[in-house]
């Protein structure tokens, strides 16, 4: 479906994507995980077609965006990070319009709309305004609205940010029901609970680059242990401490607020920390997550 | 303290504060707009006029004969056209500045909320931002006439400087009856209507650009009706040195009332508004 | 590869237009106070300056022949306000729609191309415009100002005028930074409308270059054109100023297509 090689673009002296190889299957959902700035939208617009490429080679449903832009966008759909509705029309007419752009004639516009607002659950919002939506429906519509072309391919940039924890759920489910209807999903994400739940496979990019590719399982298996052993000490001590607790795992990391100890036997690691005398204030052993993964490639957390 | 079962308001429109103190408390917060605004300024409210001048004064004029039997006692069009030009720029200026920032502050940045949560009042609120837009129109129509000054237009020295009091009047006039108006004001269109059926109509109708007389019996006496064509003819029979007293004081008494009753509506309004 | 074969687009460029006009279409229906009141202002004009200045003089020389104050500043008035509509749906209007409402990213992320939105954002100004000018037009023979059949090709004269300011002004709006830099349009707006012999005749700049420098502006092409056709005082002079302002509309759809594929096209 989409194919990249050695892909890369420049803003000026700024290279924000420094040569990446991607591959998306047919009906599977992949993702791009990384901090913001790690060029995740910047390789999402080139392959919405909208971006032109600066380098390497971009295919996308076997076609060059560069001079079949239009024909591919006809068979995209697009959710972008930032809602683009249009505040001056209401909720169908946003649906409507938006398939007349894609050259759908009146009735089947009319049809679709109507399904896709069901879709979104906001059926009984069809003659509202934009602006009276809360953001959890604007997400939602948005979304309808890249569904109106019966898209192949679906590019999700961000899609739950700045929601609440129960509106992410109810687009997590509509993007399931997508991906089992046969939509390829393209994902990018700064939250590695979304990574995990919605992606088949994905990559880990940063600084332009991409550092790991896999599936979620795959990716944790390779570059972290089974479980994490979380110690909270008192301000300010973290730093000191990490070498007292430095054999007990295969590796630690220190946050501003914790230490992080990487270990198969998390359970053991808490143990042997209270019987070296230490007391922190508190401990949590939990399984590694992508999060993890990420902190091991690049040095940093996802949430900065 | 009140002794009411009812849970108080936490703001009352009058506030706590004395209405000096209120005022003096925004002093520095207009000051900081007017630095990051004034520039703006310059071209709409003192260059465009200036060409309105230009045109229709001097050049137009140029084809006018100067008699003041036609022109309510100016000797030629241009000391005919000047005084209504800047009364009815006051205007324009003082509507401007109440529309689109009044929207501003309760909608889009939510100035209003933000200092509603402080000591201030919303009499407070209305009291400085009417002060301030009116300070802004004192200054334009100042800066105008001064310039104008040297072309011959005016007769008399005091004439143009009580004239320009009278301008500022048509400015308060404005300033606070279009700050009720906005502060009810949900969408933006109804500014776009305000324009093209208030200042628009009132601008080429009050006398500004030609007696009023000219306009057939019926249509002058409703000409005359309209709050502009208060401050048109008292800016102008000031400016010419044709004063009737007894009108000009009718003048100032319009023009007055409707700041006074432009002002308890603002305060009204806004409450309403802020209140929910 | 050995053949590369180019996939046509979805829409044809006409389609992609319609479909531009059709949104803003759909937008304007529930905005018909505006859309109303818009042909007031003209007419406001006209009666004022028109008639009500036009009780202080007497008749003005255009190619030779004496005409009223009115039969005058009308035909000013119907080029003036396609001049003034068109500028503000291209300057404040687009600068909206391209900086706050991101209007046009959306767009672009279906098959539509910047040169469709360039084409359908003018189209749709050059209708509701025309709608306007065709009212004035009738407004103006009902007070009995127009004398020549001749009048009735000032209808597109009008959309030539809007079509000529509208490429110019939005290619210029691509060039904005912030609502300030609008004073500048404000700067070039003004003198244009009040200096294009609108109010009075070209004669009052007198005979030096002053006069030759208004006549070579565009405004003052459209204001003497449409003021030909509704006096009925033809002469060689509107094909200049047809050419003029084709020239114009043209230059500046060229820039507005390459600017916008510069802006959002990134």
């Amino acid at each position: 479906m989409i194919s990249a090689r050695g892909l890369r673009k420049s803003f000026g002296d700024f290279e924000a994507v420094k040569g990446i190889d991607v591959e998306v299957r047919r009906g599977e959902a992949f993702g791009f995980l990384g901090p913001n700035g790690a060029g995740k939208s910047s390789t999402m617009r080139m392959i919405a077609s909208v971006s032109p490429v600066s380098g390497g080679q971009l295919r996308i449903l076997g076609m060059d965006p560069a001079t079949d832009g239009p024909a591919i966008r006809g068979r995209l759909g697009v959710c972008p990070q930032e809602d683009t509705l249009d505040n001056e029309l209401n909720v169908f007419d946003n649906l409507y319009i938006y398939g007349r752009y894609f050259g759908i004639d009146r009735a089947t516009c009319r049809e679709r709309a109507q399904e896709l607002l069901e879709f979104a659950q906001i059926t009984d919002k069809a003659k509202a305004k934009v602006e009276d939506l809360s953001g959890g429906m604007k997400r939602r519509l948005t979304i309808a609205r890249s569904l109106i072309n019966r898209p192949e391919v679906l590019l999700l940039d961000e899609p739950t940010t700045g929601l609440d924890p129960q509106a992410r759920h109810v687009l997590w489910d509509q993007l399931f029901r997508l991906k089992q209807a046969g939509v390829t999903l393209v994902i990018t994400t700064h939250y590695m609970d979304e990574a995990e739940q919605l992606c088949d496979r994905l990559v880990v990019m940063d600084k332009g680059l991409i550092a790991a590719e896999g599936s979620p399982r795959e990716l944790i298996d390779a570059h972290s242990t089974r479980e994490v052993a979380e110690l909270r000490f008192g301000v300010g001590e973290h730093e000191a401490l990490a070498g007292k607790v430095e054999d007990l795992g295969e590796r630690v990391e220190v946050l501003p607020d914790r230490l992080l100890v990487y270990s198969d036997h998390g359970e053991d690691v808490v143990t042997a920390v209270l019987e070296r005398g230490l007391h922190p204030l508190a401990t949590l052993v939990r399984r590694s997550t992508l999060e993890d993964v990420f902190l091991r490639l690049t040095g940093r957390s996802l949430a900065d | 303290m009140a002794t009411t079962t009812r849970p108080a308001r936490t703001t009352r429109p009058t506030g706590t504060l004395s209405a000096r103190e209120g005022m003096a408390r925004q002093y520095d917060y207009w000051l900081t707009v007017l630095k990051r605004t004034w520039r703006g300024g310059v071209v709409s409210s003192f260059l465009t006029p200036l060409l309105y001048v230009v045109a229709m004064g001097v050049l137009l004029g140029g084809f006018i004969e100067g008699d003041p039997d036609t022109l309510e006692g100016a000797t030629s069009y241009l000391a005919f056209v000047v005084p209504g030009l800047v009364a009815s720029h006051a205007m324009t200026i003082a509507v401007s500045e109440s529309t689109y920032p009044v929207m501003g502050a309760i909608k889009w940045h939510k100035t209003f909320y933000a200092q509603l949560a402080t000591p201030l009042a919303v009499r407070d609120l209305v009291n400085a931002f009417v002060a301030f837009v009116v300070f802004r129109v004192a200054v334009a129509c100042a800066v105008f006439m001064l310039v104008l000054a040297p072309f011959g237009v005016f007769e008399t020295w005091w004439g143009p400087v009580l004239a320009w009091v009278g301008q500022v009047l048509v400015g308060s006039a404005f300033a606070s009856l279009t700050f009720a108006y906005s502060a009810r004001l949900r969408s933006e269109e109804g500014f776009g209507l305000l324009f093209r059926l208030g200042v628009i109509p009132l601008t080429l109708f009050s006398g500004a650009f030609f007696p009023v007389a000219n306009l057939g019996p019926v249509l002058e006496w409703l000409a005359r009706l309209t709050p502009l064509w208060h401050g048109v003819s008292l800016s102008r029979m000031l400016c010419v040195d044709r004063v009737d007293w007894s009108l000009a004081l009718l003048h100032v008494a319009v023009l007055a009332g409707l700041t006074v009753v432009g002002w308890v509506l603002a305060v009204r309004n806004l409450d309403k508004r802020l209140e929910v | 590869m050995a053949l590369v074969q180019r996939i046509p687009a979805p829409l044809t460029p006409a389609a992609a237009t319609r479909m531009l006009v059709l949104r803003n279409y759909v937008v304007y229906r529930g905005a018909w106070k505006l859309f109303v009141t818009g042909f007031l202002e003209p007419v406001f004009y006209l009666f004022s300056i028109g008639i009500g200045v036009g009780r202080l003089i007497d008749t003005f020389e255009f190619h030779g022949e004496a005409i009223p104050y009115a039969e005058f500043v009308a035909p000013a008035m119907l080029a003036t306000s396609a001049f003034n509509g068109a500028l503000l749906d291209s300057t404040y209007n687009v600068f909206f729609k391209l900086k706050y409402e991101k209007l046009y990213d959306q767009m672009l992320a279906t098959p539509l191309s910047t040169g469709d939105i360039a084409r359908g954002e003018i189209a749709w100004g050059l209708m509701r415009g025309s709608v306007y000018s065709a009212a004035f037009l009738v407004v103006m023979a009902l007070m009995g100002l127009t004398h020549s059949w001749w009048a009735v090709l000032a209808l597109p004269a009008t959309v030539l005028i809007a079509f000529a300011f509208s490429a110019v002004c939005m290619a210029v709006t691509t060039w904005m930074k912030s609502w300030q830099d609008f004073d500048k349009i404000q700067l070039a707006q003004m003198p244009l409308f009040l200096f294009s012999a609108t109010f009075f005749p070209i004669e009052a700049f007198g005979d030096g270059a002053l006069r030759w420098i208004v006549e070579a502006t565009p405004l003052y092409r459209g204001v003497v054109l449409c003021r030909e056709l509704t006096t009925g005082v033809v002469t060689w002079e509107s094909a200049i100023s047809v050419v003029y302002l084709v020239a114009m509309g043209i230059a500046g759809l060229a820039v507005v297509r390459r600017r916008l594929d510069a802006l959002l096209l990134t």
